[in-house]
């Protein structure tokens, strides 16, 4: 018998949390993430954890720093312009060398923009929003099954390589409905001989810190972290490739925008134009590799965003000059239509697509 | 023939030189915070969190877990550390530009929530770190970096009086303001960090003391007038005393 049940997005997210072994969720209500944190607050403290409705986002991710240096698997959600707040606290954790798990269920912007979906959030998620060199791994999910399956290798990939890592969703998502299975699994064993958890009695003190006021030893510091990244670049890309020989269009997408892109390219094989999907799952580390082992009959990359244009420029990197590279974008919380994908493929066969 | 010890460091601290300018308050207030937590016997199960500020380094000080926050943070993430280690003893230490000016929202919500965590605020009217810039807490006409012709009220507002702020939430447990500048109240301020700390163990809430601090250098005098800066001019406007104990206790 399956054990699937029907639910939101946000609340597969928070519940496989739960199951993933999640102790401690700190959160600040911002639409439309907001089931993350009240599904939290209903659950997580019957079962053995903890939940505080910080007094904003900037203390939320502080407190996940603090409760990350005892050991303790943390969480926290947020959207957008709650993630552009936390940004100082993810470059703390990162230079703390600290695991979190966090969720953005995005919307648009810039500033406070509006609370209808978008992937305007892709620089910020991949590029770090906050001071210094670092990386953060994120999973984009494009289906709730995938999402609540991601949570627990998310938690894991964090606490693997001691770093933040970023689920992000947009509010489509997080406000869907659709058949689940939450498939728990074990954390992974990790050590965890650094915590701060209070217990010198036991061992000599431990710090967790950012601060290296030593040049020499700062960079030292900052190449063996970028060794960390560089695992993480070799194990642990994710990618979905339905590219096929006798495909001539590659049509990149993350998220929800590659299911409709799905139905673009139903509509379009019936015509006779052969198209497949490329779908990143991880944003950072970014499957550059794909660009470069296509099929012969791939003539054309077509780039589609909920953006004016960000993946493209991960994309223009792994092609590197090989293919042109196209794009189509709707943003402000303005959702393609398969036909608007479907046509701009026509436009690109055709030859009259810039 | 044999020898007395008669006095000794505080195991309580580690034995890592201190960082801070001669005549610096932060010493003394370290030595007062290590020998509470060696003598409540809760060395060993504490967590520190240091500021960003003089006391950045208070990690390597205190011979205790610490944790160094974003500038402000502290009492956030001194929250996340004792929400999932609740049995353990977590301080902050933080100094008025951390505390009374960055952090403010961080500070009235850990009392607002009754946080139980104590916290020593360490006032010296000062940006000291940073080269002696105006803060929150910088006293009318006093000349800082950022107020070379002093602080003045219309612009800058009066010095922001932090304890009397605090002990109006009811999430305070105990709110107390000390001084350090001699013998008799580095006593007092002893039996105030003290008690802050009982009350932690006694799961009894918020616990702040607030610690005025001389900075002859950020303040350019010398350490023995910085004494008497912190007596003569410091103390009118932030009055010693308890503000807030509602265990009902003495201090």
């Amino acid at each position: 018998m399956s054990k699937k049940v029907l639910m939101k997005g946000n609340e597969v997210i928070a519940e496989a949390a739960i199951q993933a072994g999640c102790r401690a969720f700190f959160g600040y209500p911002i639409t439309p993430q907001n089931e993350v944190p009240e599904y939290m607050s209903a659950h997580i403290e019957k079962r053995g954890g903890v939940f505080v409705q910080a007094e904003s986002e900037v203390a939320a991710i502080n407190m996940c720093y603090g409760a990350s240096a005892t050991g303790a698997r943390v969480m926290t959600s947020s959207s957008s312009p709650g993630m552009a707040l936390k940004q100082e606290g993810i470059s703390y954790m990162s230079g703390a060398d600290l695991p979190v798990f966090m969720v953005n269920v995005s919307r648009c912007g810039p500033g406070l923009g509006g609370i209808l979906p978008a992937q305007g959030d892709y620089f910020m998620a991949t590029k770090g929003g906050g001071n210094g060199d670092y990386r953060t791994p994120v999973f984009a999910p494009a289906y709730i099954q995938e999402a609540s399956d991601l949570v627990f290798h998310a938690f894991d990939v964090s606490e693997k390589y001691r770093t933040p890592v970023l689920m992000l969703v947009d509010g489509m998502l997080g406000q869907m409905m659709e058949p689940v299975e939450i498939k728990p699994r074990p954390p992974i064993a990790v050590d965890k001989s650094w915590v701060t958890d209070g217990n010198t009695d036991k061992r000599a003190p431990n710090v967790v810190n950012s601060l290296s006021l030593l040049g020499d030893v700062l960079e030292r510091q900052n190449i063996e972290r970028f060794k960390k990244y560089a695992e993480i670049e070799k194990n642990e890309v994710m990618v979905e490739n339905t590219v096929r020989d006798g495909d001539t269009v590659a049509i990149v997408a993350y998220g929800v925008p590659a299911r409709i892109a799905q139905n673009a390219v139903e509509e379009l094989a019936e015509e006779g134009i052969p198209a497949g999907i490329i779908r990143p799952i991880t944003l950072w580390p970014f499957p550059y590799d794909v660009f470069q082992n296509l099929p012969p009959s791939v003539r054309h990359i077509l780039v589609i965003e909920l953006s004016m244009g960000q993946m493209i420029e991960d994309v223009k990197l792994g092609v590197n000059g090989k293919y042109p590279v196209h794009f189509y974008g709707r943003c402000g919380g303005v959702v393609f239509e398969p036909v608007e994908i479907a046509d701009k493929v026509r436009e690109i066969v055709k030859g009259g697509a810039k | 023939m044999a020898t007395k010890v008669i006095y000794e460091k505080s195991r309580g601290l580690q034995d890592t030189p201190f960082t801070y300018c001669p005549g610096c308050s932060h010493g003394t207030i370290h030595k007062l915070v290590a020998e509470s937590l060696v003598e409540l016997d809760i060395l060993e199960r504490t967590i520190a969190i240091a500021p960003v500020g003089c006391s950045v380094l208070a990690y390597s000080f205190f011979n205790c877990d610490g944790i160094q926050a974003a500038h402000g943070r502290a009492p956030a993430v001194a929250t996340g550390v004792k929400r999932v280690q609740p049995e353990k003893i977590v301080f902050s230490y933080q100094g008025d530009g951390d505390l009374a000016s960055i952090g403010t929202a961080e500070i009235i919500h850990a009392a607002h929530r009754g946080e139980n965590i104590t916290v020593i605020f360490v006032n010296n009217a000062i940006y000291g770190m940073t080269g002696g810039q105006m803060a929150p807490t910088t006293l009318i006409n006093q000349k800082t970096s950022t107020s070379p012709y002093g602080r003045f009220e219309e612009t800058a507002g009066k010095p922001l009086l932090v304890s009397e702020m605090l002990a109006t939430i009811p999430g305070s447990a105990y709110i107390e303001r000390v001084s350090v500048h001699d013998h008799a109240h580095i006593l007092k301020a002893k039996r105030a960090i003290k008690k802050a700390f009982e009350l932690q163990v006694a799961n009894k809430g918020f616990t702040m003391v607030e610690v005025l601090a001389a900075c002859p250098i950020g303040w350019g005098v010398s350490p023995v007038d910085s004494m008497a800066f912190v007596k003569d001019e410091m103390m009118p406007y932030y009055p010693l005393g308890v503000y807030c104990d509602r265990e009902g206790g003495k201090a």
